[in-house]
């Protein structure tokens, strides 16, 4: 790839990302907030962290459905947050375990 | 809303630490792969640095380095960036100002940064925001340039398992949002929707239509059943008059 592919890549992609960014608040932004709106948004974030979760580690590079050792790691993450509430041992679970796994496959 | 902007911006830059250690790693190995497909080390680290969106980032880097053109692996950033719209229309209300000023508050927003800075009533901590993504911005750039510059001593950083951390970090967000009883019917459907879509779609759809999912707000305003007694379906936010919520006090 020459560098002028490169920067003409980055360019694009960093304009159509300041638009999408833009787009939200620009059409809501300013108004107060309608109650069944405040519902909405209040459960996003379990609808896109889930989906996020999912597509990260249940999903492969061709889109193809695939689970591999981060899949196991990730999985017992939820269960450590779910029993302790601590974000980082879980974190630490998944990484310890998926390592150990691609290690001994 | 926020009645210490300092305070909350600081409250954001320290719950987002562990998505920063987190992202400098993927900063390292979006270096790494960067220079690997033809990029100047300095144009990895711009881009980093400019759209600050690491999946748009390795999804068209996977379409040039797959051959693909130059169109097609913007489509491809773009899309897997389409997230932030609905993002921004769920973050709009909560910022002040005129429309430029809103646009550029909008630039702050990125994944960790706009759970975090949620206030589970359907508000945002604009200030928690900005926070949070200044760390993440300099972890993800910082990662980037160590990666580009390092010239491929590093190698395939996979085996230390650093591609389940974050996702392993949003795992964790997501049950801390489902132990408080909220949104489990939501997160279920944007679950599934995702991984039914995956296979059929370019990356990016799945995440965009998954929420949209969130719509289902709408018909059950308090999804779940609400065990532990708030009810973000009535607007009206609960007694906990910081407006912060315990369970995120914890994701540090």
């Amino acid at each position: 790839m020459s560098t002028g592919t490169a920067w003409a890549l980055i360019a694009a992609l960093t304009a159509a990302t300041v638009a999408l960014k833009a787009a939200g608040p620009l059409v809501t932004g300013g108004r107060t907030l309608p109650p069944r709106l405040a519902s909405v948004i209040a459960v996003m974030p379990a609808a896109l962290l889930a989906a996020l979760v999912a597509t990260g580690t249940l999903v492969g590079e061709d889109g193809e459905l695939t689970a591999g050792a981060d899949a196991v790691g990730v999985l017992a993450a939820g269960a450590v947050v779910w029993r302790t509430g601590s974000v980082l041992r879980g974190v630490l679970v998944a990484l310890v375990l998926t390592a150990g796994l691609r290690a001994l496959s | 809303m926020a009645d210490d902007p300092r305070g909350s911006f600081r409250a954001g830059a320290a719950a987002a630490i562990p998505f920063a250690l987190a992202g400098t790693l993927l900063g390292l190995s979006f270096g790494v792969l960067a220079v690997e497909a033809g990029f100047p080390a300095v144009a990895a680290i711009v881009m980093s640095a400019l759209v600050h969106a690491g999946s748009a980032q390795f999804a068209a880097l996977a379409v040039v380095t797959g051959g693909g053109s130059i169109p097609a692996a913007v489509a491809a950033g773009t899309l897997m960036n389409g997230r932030f719209v609905p993002m921004g229309l769920a973050l709009g209300p909560s910022l002040p100002g005129g429309p430029l000023r809103r646009a550029l508050a909008g630039q702050a927003v990125v994944d960790p940064s706009w759970v975090l800075s949620n206030l589970g009533d359907g508000r945002f901590d604009r200030h928690k925001l900005y926070g949070a993504t200044a760390l993440l911005w300099c972890s993800w750039t910082g990662g980037t340039a160590v990666g580009a510059i390092s010239q491929g001593a590093l190698g395939n950083l996979d085996r230390f398992g650093v591609d389940a951390v974050y996702p392993a970090f949003f795992a964790a967000l997501l049950v801390l949002e489902l132990r408080e009883g909220r949104g489990r019917l939501v997160a279920l459907g944007g679950a599934v929707v995702a991984l039914a879509l995956s296979p059929l779609t370019p990356a990016g759809v799945p995440l965009l239509a998954a929420s949209v999912v969130a719509l289902l707000g709408l018909r059950t305003p308090d999804p779940a059943g609400s065990a532990s007694g708030t009810s973000p379906g009535t607007g009206e936010a609960p007694t906990d008059t910081d407006g912060h919520d315990p369970a995120r006090a914890q994701a540090t």
